[in-house]
């Protein structure tokens, strides 16, 4: 589900199968996991007009995705924003498991 | 642990606080000192500065503490506590201007990454910016 685009950005798609779509919980998983690499990461849902930083929780919350929506994610920078779209991509795949470590 | 900006929440009723505190625990997680306190010394509504200066305490941080606050004389208590630290500390302890409990999810969401004091507040304020 990985392509790479031009230079070094890096994109995914995932559709979002949380049966309440991105509330609140998912929001903040979506956002701490997003923290945790160097790259910049953006999400929209697809086709959306903007893209939201991922890294903040006040817009990622305030996106609204719905249930069975496919979000796009990119992500540029940073050594690690291959793994940062992969990260995210399993994070939405999986329901937003809650974290093992 | 001690390396994530804490969060204390002060409202006039105690089940509000804690009640927020739990929904910061349950969202965000464990890595994020959470204190709260609410109500009066004979438990009514209000606010007391000495409990906010213990829940500044027992949510302190080398990183510093970010208040959340609900109505009123939550924020006047809250700024006078932290006028009431010692000098040092002081510099280290914002009120947020932000709704408690968003603003507490979110404040706590930015701490847990191992944001600043300065980023967590603008997190936490990013709701009341529009």
């Amino acid at each position: 589900m990985l392509d790479k685009a031009d230079g070094q950005i890096f994109s995914g798609n995932v559709r979002l199968i949380h049966a309440v779509g991105m509330h609140a919980r998912p929001a903040v998983k979506l956002t701490k996991l997003a923290k945790k690499f160097q790259a910049q990461i953006s999400v929209r849902v697809e086709g959306a007009a903007e893209w939201i930083n991922a890294k903040s929780v006040a817009k990622i919350m305030a996106m609204r995705a719905a249930h069975g929506s496919t979000i796009e994610i990119k992500a540029s920078g940073g050594s690690d924003a291959e793994a940062a779209v992969a990260a995210l991509v399993k994070l939405i795949e999986t329901d937003f498991p809650d974290e093992v470590s | 642990m001690s390396d994530t900006v804490g969060i204390v929440i002060v409202s006039h009723s105690r089940d509000i606080a804690k009640g927020t505190a739990d929904m910061v625990r349950q969202m965000v997680g464990s890595e994020v000192r959470v204190a709260f306190c609410g109500g009066n010394p004979d438990g009514g509504l209000g606010t007391s500065v000495p409990s906010i200066i213990d829940a500044i305490n027992d949510a302190w941080s080398a990183k510093g503490v970010a208040i959340l606050v609900d109505l009123g004389g939550a924020e006047t208590n809250s700024e006078m506590a932290v006028e009431m630290l010692e000098p040092a500390r002081r510099d280290h302890v914002v009120v947020c201007n932000a709704p408690i409990v968003e603003g507490a999810v979110m404040a706590a969401t930015e701490a847990a990454g191992g944001s600043t004091l300065a980023q967590v507040k603008a997190v936490a304020e990013e709701l009341s910016a529009d």
